[in-house]
């Protein structure tokens, strides 16, 4: 083909745009921001591992002890949990703020379902995953079919999952004991086991796993690549012949399930089944995900960031009180730590532009 | 208006195709057919709807009205996931790549390649990618990174390279050289000859005119949504065709 002649000024960019195909580094800096874009849990692991350091030089052994730190695994769970349902939202350039009432009305539903309709537990745990799931895939379809906005979907979904959560439950606790004696099931996942003075729960052990089996998917299924895909470029994934509906609605479905499940290690920790609980879980799981360097602009991030950043969290939480610090410190500091991520965030887009 | 040469089913035949945004009828009427082994150029100025016509047969637009045949039978194509199933790749003028993804990942996006498990196979897609960019940009070797960090002329070349590595039938080119260099440009050309060798049929998008006379054998000009006419490249000038494209009008019989 001739590369002359071209009677449009349109094709004239070719000129500016010419293939270039040599391999130049950009330097230490350039380094620096591959490194990020390859692996991009990097930062919050480098900030985790300095500030557990930190807190440790400060504190000693009250807080560099297998104890403190398991139960700062224990007190992120929750959190953790979540955190990870809104990773895989967020990376489809979503969000969800409905992910702490469905986890609240899950456990509700497995609450209820068992002590006043006397449903088998396991039944009851099984309904109140699929109510999550239900929810969420709700969520899914009114975003990729009826295309509104994720933050209008989810906010609305939150008021009205919160709602129906007071009205169906009565206002009612049900209490630890009771759950305890005839229900232990819902509990399970708050059974607690002692390895040479750390604390492991078994709803610590599920978020360790989870954060592993969803990083897992995500990197080495067809359907991870395609998460990643829409949340970059929707347009660009549906030419490519991605399903983005269909990837859509089932990161929604499987957060609510995620939720679900951080609903029933909510009752693991908590003893009770309080539709009161879990209030701040939606503002922690974001939190968590932006420390974690999860863009909000969608398809870049990993969920091994999430699980730092909320680690990050429970450091900071943890490490502040034991020094006796006013709490207000650790919203400070966290909030800082937000901007920060964001401002990296940032960087990281415009080095790549 | 078809070409001695080209007697028998078309490869594909959209017939009568309109669709409108809003007011603006940016396919109006437009009919175009396109036989295997041939190369049908769509001309026409910057906003004369090619884009628009061969995004109705990719699948990403849906036509408010018209048929589409491919090979002779009705098709109803609206996904473009039901285009690749009638083999009909394409190159996007805005190329459609996932930045945040590599090379490999954007030539497999949609149909990876996966292991008996069901899990994608990273090494075999990037030694695929390997191969077809060695055909098409034999410099290439960015095959790491985000296609975020490739030039415009490397994305170009792996949006090309994702067309024709699955075999297509019929493959649609929507100015797939605007920010290639001379060589790579040189290369898409010849890999449009030996394409059309094997019998594929291919609708290019082309602002130069240059190209459309050496590598096209009939060409369609476009002018605000209507088909301006049809033409066998072998009868008519560069003049003719600017001529149709400026003013609208088809060059008289003679030739
Ligand atoms: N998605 C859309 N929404 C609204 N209008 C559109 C859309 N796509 C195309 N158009 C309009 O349709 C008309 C034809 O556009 P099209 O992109 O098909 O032109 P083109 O011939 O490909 O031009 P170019 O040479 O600049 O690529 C233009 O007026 C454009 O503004
Ligand atoms: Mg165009």
């Amino acid at each position: 083909m001739s590369t002359g002649d071209n009677y449009e000024a349109a094709a004239s960019n070719s000129a500016t745009d010419v293939a270039r195909f040599d391999e130049t580094s950009s330097g230490f800096v350039g380094k620096i921001h591959h490194a990020l874009h390859v692996t991009p849990a990097l930062v919050p692991l480098i900030v985790l591992l300095a500030s557990i350091i930190v807190f440790g030089m400060l504190l000693g052994s009250k807080f560099f002890s297998p104890f403190a730190l398991t139960l700062i695994l224990q007190q992120v769970q929750i959190v953790g949990i979540v955190a990870a349902a809104q990773s895989l939202v967020i990376l489809t350039a979503g969000i969800d703020l409905s992910v702490g009432a469905i986890a609240v009305i899950s456990s509700v539903v497995m609450g209820q379902f068992t002590f006043r309709y006397g449903l088998p537990p396991g039944l009851a745990v099984a309904c109140g995953l699929g109510f999550g799931t239900l929810i969420g895939t709700i969520n899914g379809w009114l975003v990729a079919v009826m295309k509104l906005p994720p933050f209008i979907v989810t906010l609305g979904m939150w008021q009205v999952v919160l709602a129906a959560n007071f009205l169906y439950s009565e206002n009612e606790t049900i209490r630890s004991q009771e759950i305890a004696t005839q229900a232990p099931l819902l509990q399970i996942l708050g059974t607690k086991f002692n390895v040479g003075g750390a604390i492991f729960t078994l709803g610590v052990i599920f978020l360790l796993v989870l954060v592993f089996l969803l990083a897992y998917v995500l990197k080495h299924t067809a359907w991870g690549r395609h998460v990643y895909a829409v949340g970059d470029d929707p347009d660009a994934a549906e030419l490519s012949g991605v399903n983005v509906k269909g990837t859509i609605i089932s990161v929604y479905a499987l957060a609510g399930l995620i939720c679900a499940f951080a609903g029933w290690a909510l009752i693991g920790r908590i003893g009770s089944v309080s539709p009161t609980s879990g209030q701040l879980l939606n503002i922690e799981s974001i939190t968590a995900v932006v420390i974690g360097g999860i863009s909000l602009f969608g398809g870049r991030g990993s969920i091994l960031g999430t699980f730092f950043g909320a680690l990050i969290v429970g450091v900071f939480t943890l490490g502040l009180r034991l020094a006796g610090a006013d709490a207000q410190w650790t919203y400070l500091l966290i909030g800082l730590l937000i901007i920060a991520a964001v401002a990296v965030d940032q960087w990281i887009r415009k080095v790549a532009a | 208006m078809s070409s001695k040469t080209n007697t028998g089913t078309p490869l594909i035949d959209m017939r009568d195709i309109c669709i409108s945004f809003g007011g603006v009828h940016a396919v109006d009427h437009v009919s175009v057919d396109l036989y295997p082994g041939e190369v049908v150029g769509l001309l026409g100025h910057n906003g004369a709807g090619k884009s628009t016509l061969i995004k109705i047969l990719s699948g990403a637009y849906k036509m408010d009205s018209g048929e589409i045949y491919v090979n002779g039978e009705r098709a109803d194509i609206r996904s473009p996931r039901d285009a690749r199933r009638y083999n009909i790749e394409t190159i996007y003028q805005t190329l459609a790549l996932a930045d945040n993804l590599d090379a490999a990942s954007n030539l497999f996006l949609g149909r990876e390649l996966t292991s008996p498990l069901g899990l994608v196979d990273d090494d075999a897609m990037e030694s695929e990618a390997r191969k077809i960019m060695a055909r098409l940009n034999p410099n290439f070797q960015k095959f790491k990174d985000p296609v975020s960090a490739l030039s415009g002329g490397q994305r170009q070349s792996v949006a090309i390279a994702r067309a024709v590595y699955f075999n297509a039938q019929i493959l649609i080119m929507d100015e797939p050289t605007a920010a290639l260099g001379p060589h790579e440009t040189q290369m898409v050309s010849e890999l449009i000859t030996q394409l059309k060798a094997e019998g594929i049929g291919i609708f290019l998008i082309s602002h130069d005119i240059h190209d459309v006379m050496e590598l096209c054998d009939r060409a369609s000009v476009m002018k605000n949504g209507k088909l301006v006419g049809t033409v066998d490249v072998a009868d008519v000038t560069d003049d003719d065709l600017l001529s149709m494209i400026i003013l609208g009008k088809q060059p008289g019989k003679a030739a």
